[in-house]
């Protein structure tokens, strides 16, 4: 859980190989220090991609307090924000991700209703 | 005594405490409403309609702060990107890319894209703060904009936690030490759409911009200033190719220095007029008149003078362009362009209607104040009279009139009477701010229209009371006597008919003067001739009348001798000595 000063932390798995292969997702959590918030997103979003994208995806959390560099050009207001890069179109949830609904629609796995 | 000491130094520093520190805008004219700047380290809210000139004031609070002060800037744009802003305010003559290149300013667009963006629990505006606080660091930012913040409420959802975010942000700014400038959207009933004025509460700025009889004027509140004295009126604003500059040129006095000295009107006959010696200096000065009665030419004449002595003169004209003054002056013997090529006069030609009085007060303002001049001369005033904003002509004119006052400059204006109205009053009823009122008017006799002048008034000084004949010549403005006779104001040909009338029955009266003088010599030499004749016999008849006496008495003498002789001769007495006793 906690994110490595230097390095963001990376978290990869290993995709499985009688599934058919599907996009790869690349996903970037922007986080605030260690908040409650910060420590529920990336929980959050853990759960979520091992559940909906096993081995499909790519998940970087960047601490913003270590690289405020990178806020300007992610266009990041709001944290925690994940975007997810690819696949394309590029989206945004901000916000905890305690809601996985609208999480899975955000990352387009599941439909707006 | 330690005591006291003490006391006084804890007044002192309350007295430190009250002057707020304030950081200077270096936007023409604002410091002066508010008295300095805006409250250092502290946020001011910026609030106005569309189209009003909050993201220029705030960039100019920017771009001055790093040109004029070496204070680097930071400024978040939440709608429009650094290119468009760049390119927008080139217009104002700000450079953003060099400022960018020199570290003095650094700009951020926020960009919240409603479509790419799903909210899924609590978040907080960090990542902003964080984008910010970087900003601010890397370049050692002391001024920060934030426009329009409120933008964020159309970006994201949870507006509760919104409001928080942005309080924080405020303490957050606040805490940095940075002065900051927010920009709000006017609301329909707030002054932001979003309430913002309750956040920042230390300096509440209001920017506005209205459309009467089709001119547009920009004004400036100051709404509130906590912990300082500011100017409470609405302030005219321009916004041109320097940028903006607030005019607080409403001043409340009437204290302004004056002078005694005086200068020549241009016209040596009207001089005399006033006293003598012409207008004060300093003073102002109304020409009323109805069209084609010689205004501009009395004008272009105190101009010629104002530039004879050296001085500067700006002429404001609304009516004709500067060649056209020119050309037509010419045909009365006045050559301004000399002086307008010499550098001496400025003459500026704008249509009324081009902007709104506000704007035009600032735009004259903003020409005295660069070109100095000595004089000012605005032909004509009452053009600005569209519909019935007189109260505001009114208005805009005292400004003017106090602002050149107290500037020392000399205001010549000029009034178009129209046709038949009552020639003592102005239409933009300005007489109480004027010094020197001269009165132009046609004279309608004899199937012709001369011109008369007259003075109205002249404070400070004996003048004229009397109608002169005013006359256009290729030499300039002449003012002869009119003829003030039985029949009335004779002017123009009438005059010079009855003045040669005059001069016939003069000449007839002074010949018959004349005869009279030689009948009466002649009388008096018939005369004395008479008497001398008289005389002449008198003194005949006198000798006569002597001689007849002398002979009568010889007679007399002869015959008493006689008859002494005779008694003698007959002794009548016998004393001959009685006899001649009684004798």
């Amino acid at each position: 859980m906690k994110t490595n000063q230097d390095q963001p932390l990376k978290i990869k798995t290993e995709r499985p190989a009688n599934k058919k292969v599907l996009e790869q997702y690349i996903l970037k959590l922007y986080i605030a220090g260690h908040s409650t918030k910060s420590t529920n997103a990336i929980v959050n979003i853990k759960t979520i991609c091992e559940e909906n994208l096993k081995g499909i995806y790519d998940l970087c959390v960047i601490d913003l307090y270590q690289q405020p560099q990178l806020a300007q050009g992610e266009q990041i207001v709001a944290v925690p924000t994940l975007i997810k890069k690819l696949p394309l179109p590029l989206r945004r949830i901000i916000g905890d991700l305690s809601n996985t609904d609208r999480v899975l629609v955000g990352l387009d796995i599941k439909k707006k209703e | 005594m330690k005591k006291v000491k003490k006391v006084r130094d804890g007044n002192s520093a309350r007295n430190e405490r009250s002057q707020l520190p304030k950081m200077s805008t270096g936007i023409q004219g604002l410091d002066e409403i508010t008295g300095g700047g805006f409250p250092k380290g502290r946020a001011t809210l910026i609030c106005g309609g569309t189209g009003c000139g909050k993201t220029l004031l705030a960039m100019e609070f920017l771009v001055r702060g790093g040109i004029e002060y070496n204070e680097p800037g930071v400024f978040i744009s939440f709608e429009e990107n650094a290119i468009d802003l760049t390119e927008n305010v080139t217009s104002l003559g700000f450079d953003l890319k060099d400022l960018t290149a020199r570290k003095m300013l650094l700009i951020d667009y926020v960009h919240i894209d409603r479509s790419e963006i799903e909210e899924s629990g609590e978040y907080n505006l960090e990542g902003l703060f964080i984008r910010l606080g970087f900003a601010i660091d890397s370049i050692g930012a002391k001024r920060v904009v934030l426009d329009t913040v409120e933008s964020l409420f159309a970006g994201l959802h949870n507006d509760t936690s919104l409001r928080t975010e942005i309080q924080r942000l405020f303490r957050w700014l606040r805490e940095k030490g940075v002065t900051a400038i927010i920009t709000g959207e006017r609301g329909v009933n707030t002054m932001t759409r979003q309430g913002l004025e309750e956040y920042v509460s230390d300096c509440v700025i209001l920017l506005d911009h209205r459309v009467t009889e089709q001119t547009s004027s920009r004004r400036l509140r100051v709404v509130k200033y906590r912990g300082s004295i500011h100017g409470t009126n609405e302030y005219p604003f321009l916004i041109d190719n320097d940028g903006i500059s607030v005019l607080p040129v409403t001043s409340l006095t009437l204290d302004h220095k004056v002078s005694t000295e005086r200068i020549s009107s241009g016209v040596p006959r009207l001089d005399a007029m006033l006293g003598g010696r012409g207008y004060y200096r300093g003073s102002s000065i109304l020409i009323s008149g109805t069209s084609g009665t010689g205004k501009t030419s009395l004008c272009a004449h105190f101009a010629e003078a104002a530039c004879l002595r050296g001085e500067r003169v700006i002429y404001f004209s609304f009516e004709e362009s500067p060649d056209q003054i020119i050309r037509n002056m010419l045909s009365i013997g006045i050559d301004l362009k000399k002086w307008r090529k010499k550098g001496l006069l400025h003459i500026q030609s704008t249509r009324p209607s081009f902007t709104g009085l506000e704007s035009h007060l600032a735009i004259k303002h903003k020409a005295i104040k660069l070109f100095k001049p000595d004089v000012v001369i605005l032909d004509p005033l009452n053009s600005f009279i569209i519909g019935d904003n007189e109260i505001e002509v009114k208005s805009m004119l005292m400004r003017l009139v106090d602002y050149l006052k107290t500037e020392q400059i000399t205001g010549l204006f000029t009034n178009l009477a129209q046709g038949n109205n009552p020639q003592e009053q102005t239409e933009v009823a300005i007489s109480s701010l004027i010094d020197t009122w001269l009165l132009l008017r046609d004279i309608d006799s004899g199937s012709e229209r001369n011109r008369g002048l007259s003075i109205m008034k002249s404070r400070g000084m004996g003048h004229s009371n009397q109608i002169r004949e005013f006359l256009l010549t290729d030499r300039g403005v002449e003012l002869r006597d009119v003829y003030i006779g039985p029949e009335g104001v004779l002017t123009g040909s009438a005059r010079l008919t009855k003045e040669a009338e005059n001069e016939a029955e003069l000449l007839i009266r002074s010949q018959n003067v004349e005869l009279r003088r030689i009948e009466l010599e002649k009388k008096r030499t018939t005369l004395e001739a008479q008497i001398a004749m008289l005389r002449a016999e008198f003194d005949v008849q006198e000798i006569a009348s002597l001689k007849i006496i002398g002979q009568e008495t010889a007679e007399r003498a002869k015959l008493a001798q006689g008859r002494v002789d005779m008694g003698i001769s007959r002794n009548v007495d016998v004393n001959p000595e009685l006899t001649r006793k009684r004798k």
